[in-house]
Formats: structure tokens, C-alpha cells, sequence
């Protein structure tokens, strides 16, 4: 009976290393040119906070050389590329992010060129329907035509001399 | 000659892009609001840096007011930074808990033996690890934990004379009497 037990248990233990042998192979499916890639597609779109206008994909900052290794680790831990954007912003702020989120601060940035643009395009639509209106022509009054009439007489003696 | 309104508009357009440009170059980019107040410290378990054998955890800083000041040997404003956090340590007004970070522990050992050491206990952050959880873009860089581990204020740069008294110390005044 104690032997019975025994096998009962060795079996279990087989069982339970083969189970833990298995999640760990499909822990395993995200192969190391995954978790790059990925990575890497993280890093394009997270600013390096030192370095101004670089993604820490392209800096060479210690620190964009950490969050890189950062960036790694979760993702190699499971977590979705959102959720490593998601960690650095909570971190850094919206300023981390290279493309800006659409949230009510950056309304102005992301719908502005569409405004300007609307505004120009109705406004250039209005100037082409206008109709082209003929000149109003007004009669010249006595003293034009007196005018007039003097300064072709003479340009007409000039050239009679 | 007629003064239109609609004559004027190219050069009131100019003016109002050329303020607002003109306001844009008065904010310093590298100044960001840190995400950080507020919220309590992030969760770490980094060795000390003179005893590669003990593990500092949140508990170990949680009770009282604390002032987490970032630094590193390779950090050349700590140098300026360093005398202020000697005169705090000796007035004792608040507990200094130090990050060593991007440093190698030997350096960070002969940098504070040069110096002197401020610190009550030193993280030693070698991997920026704690550093990033914490937001941090450069040394020096300090924070004020309340007696709770909430993160309450964050000063990025030299703790000067002034920032100490007209900033720093007020925050951590006002903390220390709530508590």
C-alpha cells in the first residue's frame, strides 16, 4: 500500500513536471526575433527623454539604452506593446510618446490643419461662384465730356501741324 | 487711401502666429510636469549600495518624511548639489535617502568617501531600473516621499539655498505637520 502511494506520488510529480515543462514552451512561442521586433517597433515610438527628438530605438543616451533593456523585459514577460507605451507614460508623461495622443490638450494640434483647410476651401468655392458682374459703365458728365472733348481737339491740331 | 479691416488681416495674422511662436520659445522643453505626484512610490527591490547583500524594499523608507535625492559618481552637478545635502544631513531636518544611479558601486563608494555621505540609506540603481519607474530624466534629481510612501513633490537639478528654503523645505514643513 505505502509503495501504491509512492507511485501515486512519483506519477503526480511526473504529471506536474511535464505540465510546467509545457507552459514554459508556450511561454516560450514568443521567439527571440519576435520580442526584437517588437521591441524595437516600441522603441520608434517612444521619444528618448534626454535626447529631444530621437526615439530611443535611434539614441545613443545611457537612459534610451535602459529603457530599451526596459522595454524588453515586459515584453518578454507578456505584456502587449500598448502596455509598455501605457508603463512609459505613466512615467514620462504624454511627452514620452513620439506621436501624440488625440485627447482634449491636442485637439488644436490634430484638427487644426483640417480647419484651416475647410475654412480656405469654402472660402475659395465662394470666390469661384461669385458671378462676374459687368463693369458698370457711367455716362461722363457735362464737364468730362468738355474735358474730353478739348483734349482730343487738340491732340488733333497738334497733328494737323 | 482706405484703411480696410481686410487690408490689415495678413499682418494681424502674422502678429497673433508670431506670438504665440514667440510665448512657445519661453517654456523650456526639458521641464516636464512629473507624472509621478501623488502616486505612491513605485514598488522596488534594489540592493543597498554598501551592502550588495541586503535588499532595500518600500519598507524600509515608509514612517516619515524622506527626501530621495538621484545622483551618480559620473554626475557632474552632484558635485555642485553635494555640499547643501551635507549642511541638510548635519541640521537634520530631513531624512536623505540616496539613488546611486547608472553607477558602478566602487565609484559611487570613492565619490561619497571623497565627499562625504548625506545619505541615511543609498539604492544602488545600476540598470535604471528604479530610476525609470520613477520618471527620472537626469542627476540630480529629488523627490519628497510623505510619511504614507507617497511621491509628494519632485525637483529636477541642484537643490540650491534658495529652492531649499522657498520650495523644498516648505513642502516638506507642511508634510512633517500633517503627520
Amino acid at each position: 500500500m505505502k509503495r501504491f502511494v509512492l507511485h501515486v506520488l512519483f506519477g503526480f510529480g511526473l504529471l506536474l513536471q511535464f505540465s510546467t515543462a509545457y507552459a514554459q514552451s508556450q511561454n516560450r512561442s514568443l521567439s527571440e526575433q519576435e520580442i526584437e521586433t517588437r521591441a524595437r517597433d516600441v522603441g520608434r515610438s517612444l521619444r528618448c527623454v534626454v535626447c529631444q527628438n530621437q526615439s530611443i530605438d535611434e539614441s545613443d543616451a545611457p537612459l534610451a539604452g535602459d529603457m530599451r533593456q526596459i522595454v524588453r523585459t515586459q515584453i518578454r514577460a507578456g505584456k502587449s506593446n500598448e502596455d509598455v507605451l501605457d508603463f512609459m507614460q505613466n512615467r514620462y508623461g504624454d511627452y514620452v510618446l513620439l506621436k501624440p495622443p488625440v485627447q482634449r490638450n491636442t485637439y488644436v494640434l490634430w484638427f487644426a490643419p483640417f480647419v484651416i483647410l475647410f475654412v480656405f476651401v469654402m472660402w475659395y468655392a465662394l470666390v469661384l461662384r461669385r458671378k462676374p458682374q459687368a463693369p458698370v459703365v457711367e455716362p461722363l458728365s457735362n464737364d468730362e465730356r468738355e474735358h474730353f472733348n478739348n483734349l482730343t481737339s487738340e491732340t488733333s491740331t497738334d497733328k494737323a501741324l | 487711401m482706405k484703411f480696410t479691416l481686410k487690408g490689415f488681416l495678413p499682418l494681424i495674422i502674422f502678429l497673433a502666429l508670431g506670438a504665440a511662436l514667440a510665448l512657445g520659445l519661453t517654456k523650456d522643453p526639458r521641464l516636464m510636469p512629473s507624472q509621478m505626484i501623488d502616486k505612491p512610490f513605485p514598488e522596488f527591490a534594489l540592493t543597498d549600495l554598501y551592502e550588495p547583500d541586503s535588499i532595500l524594499t518600500n519598507a524600509d523608507m515608509t514612517g516619515q518624511v524622506t527626501l530621495v535625492n538621484v545622483f551618480g559618481s559620473w554626475c557632474v552637478s552632484c558635485n555642485v548639489e553635494h555640499p547643501k545635502l551635507m549642511q541638510l544631513a548635519r541640521s537634520g531636518s530631513v531624512d536623505i535617502w540616496g539613488i546611486d544611479w547608472r553607477d558602478e558601486r566602487e565609484k559611487g563608494k570613492n565619490w561619497l568617501a571623497a565627499r562625504g555621505n548625506p545619505y541615511t540609506r543609498i539604492i544602488f540603481d545600476p540598470d535604471s531600473v528604479l530610476s525609470i519607474d520613477l520618471g527620472v530624466t537626469g542627476a540630480p534629481e529629488s523627490f519628497i516621499i510623505d510619511q504614507q510612501g507617497q511621491i509628494r513633490y519632485k525637483h529636477v537639478g541642484i537643490i540650491t539655498d534658495d529652492i531649499w528654503d522657498d520650495i523644498l523645505w516648505p513642502v516638506i514643513a507642511t508634510l512633517e505637520a500633517e503627520g
